[in-house]
């Protein structure tokens, strides 16, 4: 695996507060990423001390192989951060030359870009006249100038209303489906849920987890369940070893498994016992309920 | 270094305010010429400031460098501005994470300041070349050629203020306030030689102090030229005042002027280093 990006015991102090803390974790080549985090977990402080932004206090960090300057990197990568940051007076077509003249590209992109995000049609119009959702995208296809080696979205579908949210996540689908490594923060669960491979969690600037999403709970997922007497089935359930913790919410029972078992051998085992259900789910954990289990537990 | 004069030049052209200014600048640079067609005709009073020699060669140099670094001005809002709007639009941290490093961002700004300065000096040598010929008295070239050294005053001059404005660009972070900063500085120049000569040493060694103060070093740079005017020499003659300046440009003067510079440019890119944005 070819490695974009390595964060080597990172440690960002502001004044006594620390914001990140000693935080390491490599991207490969190809995955999809997402920080996760509440708000104030270090999220954008980390990704402002790996795009030369923000000072580190210690630790390291290497793009590519190590042997480039950050700011040849950057030249690399494509990264959008909280708020789309263009010159207001100026038209989109004009801030994106000025875009290829810093990250050293030919022109030649820019309609293939804007036309992906749907900004063609507006592209002498002035920023400032944009709305919010514009903006981003305008930093969307800004950001892919360069055909990045690695995309860096930070909250990208902050503020946006429901369709300006689906656009952005239908851009990111089709670059992830490209082949693009991408690394998303985000708060919003679902979204990393969606789109991403590997998940990387911080809690106050601590790293609680890093690794592919599906290995972030040792957890085999639950079954959700109903039929005619749920007394009886209950106090089967409890007798079988493959059964841990088992829960009756509102008329549905929830069995979580402490090994690895398909519905088809459940329904099977009780259907024998002369149990017959009238409801039956396997399901793991989603992202939100893993990642609250996560950061409480610590 | 070309590519990132294109990169200001860019962000500079397209932006109406910014260039307003520079062409009213240039203009004004122009304009000096009018000063020729200033004309009095009352009866028996005949005036004409051309005729006072102020056109006259190598004065010239001295008198057209002198006013026209009082337009300076102009530039140095469009200078503080350019700095300080990096800030507000918040376009220098996508500008440094779109891969332009540290350095060549605040060198970016540096080629733009002493380009505003070289083509500022170009333009002096040239305007002035053509009102001398047209207006000067004397026409020899060794003449013509003299006091030449008023024109890289002038370029270093330029140079030293625009840095300092770029300084207070960075500092400040907003360019009202910046603009104010600069007055307020000017102010405090005066005050800070006051108060030395008042309270703590002797008039003659605050003024050696105040030489080194970094507005006051960029002024010495190019004294005043109207008491070298002969008509305004005879006036003096007459009230018996004596008027012996020294008008030179000596080379310690550039030297803490481009100190000054070397200052203001090294703290500029130490402050953006070490702030986050």
């Amino acid at each position: 695996m070819e490695t974009i990006l390595t964060v080597n015991h990172l440690t960002k102090k502001f004044g006594y507060l620390t914001a990140v803390k000693d935080l390491s974790f490599t991207i490969e080549k190809g995955n999809v990423y997402g920080i996760l985090g509440p708000n104030g977990s270090g999220k954008s402080t980390t990704l402002g001390i790996i795009l030369n932004v923000v000072n580190r206090t210690s630790g390291d960090f290497s793009w590519f192989d190590g042997n480039t300057s950050t700011h040849e990197a950057l030249k690399k990568v494509g990264a959008i951060i909280e708020r789309p940051n263009f010159y207001p007076y100026m038209t989109a077509i004009q801030n994106l030359k000025l875009v290829c003249k810093i990250k050293e590209v030919p022109e030649t992109k820019i309609q293939e870009k804007l036309e992906l995000v749907g900004l063609w049609d507006r592209r002498n119009s002035k920023f400032k006249t944009y709305s919010l959702g514009m903006k981003q995208r305008l930093a969307i296809a800004s950001a892919l100038l360069n055909d990045p080696e690695i995309l860096i979205l930070d909250e990208p579908t902050n503020g946006l209303d429901p369709q300006g949210i689906h656009q952005i996540r239908e851009i990111i689908k089709t670059i992830a489906g490209q082949g693009t490594t991408i690394l998303l923060a985000s708060h919003l669960l679902d979204e990393v849920e969606k789109v991403c491979s590997h998940v990387v969690i911080l809690r106050k600037g601590e790293n609680l987890y890093s690794g592919p999403v599906d290995s972030m709970l040792a957890s085999h997922g639950f079954f959700e369940l109903r039929c005619q007497d749920m007394e009886q089935l209950k106090s089967l359930l409890e007798k079988n070893a493959s059964f841990g913790k088992i829960e009756n919410f509102n008329g549905t029972l929830t069995a979580y498994l402490k090994e690895e078992m398909d519905a088809v051998t459940l329904n099977k085992m009780l259907f024998e016992k002369g149990i017959v259900l009238s409801h039956l789910v396997k399901r793991k954990e989603s992202l939100e309920e893993q990642f609250l289990t996560l950061t409480k537990n610590n | 270094m070309l590519r990132l004069l294109h990169i200001e030049f860019i962000k500079l052209w397209n932006n109406r305010a910014s260039k307003v200014l520079i062409i009213a600048y240039f203009v004004l640079l122009t304009s000096i010429a009018l000063i020729a067609a200033i004309k009095f005709d009352i009866g028996p009073v005949q005036f004409h400031l051309a005729d006072q020699g102020i056109f006259n060669f190598p004065y010239i140099w001295h008198f057209n460098t002198f006013v026209t670094a009082l337009f300076k001005l102009f530039l140095a809002i469009v200078i503080v501005s350019m700095m300080s709007n990096e800030y507000s639009n918040k376009t220098i941290k996508q500008n440094l994470i779109d891969g332009l490093s540290k350095k060549e961002f605040i060198l970016s700004k540096v080629l733009t300041v002493v380009s505003f300065a070289l083509i500022s000096t170009v333009f002096v040598f040239v305007v002035s070349m053509i009102l001398g010929l047209a207006y000067s008295d004397y026409n020899e070239l060794s003449i013509i050629f003299s006091d030449l050294e008023f024109l890289p005053a002038f370029f270093f001059k330029l140079v030293g203020f625009f840095s300092f404005c770029l300084f207070l660009g960075i500092l400040v972070k907003r360019s009202a306030f910046a603009l104010g900063f600069l007055i307020l500085w000017t102010i405090l120049e005066q005050v800070v030689f006051g108060l030395l000569g008042w309270k703590v040493m002797s008039w003659d060694a605050a003024r050696t102090v105040k030489d080194f103060f970094p507005l006051q070093s960029m002024s010495n740079l190019i004294k005043e030229p109207f008491t070298r005017l002969s008509a305004v020499q005879n006036i003096g003659q007459q009230i018996g005042e004596d008027m012996k300046f020294d008008y030179h440009v000596y080379w310690y003067e550039f030297l803490i002027v481009f100190i000054w510079t070397a200052i203001f440019i090294y703290l500029s890119y130490a402050l953006l280093k070490k702030r986050d944005l």
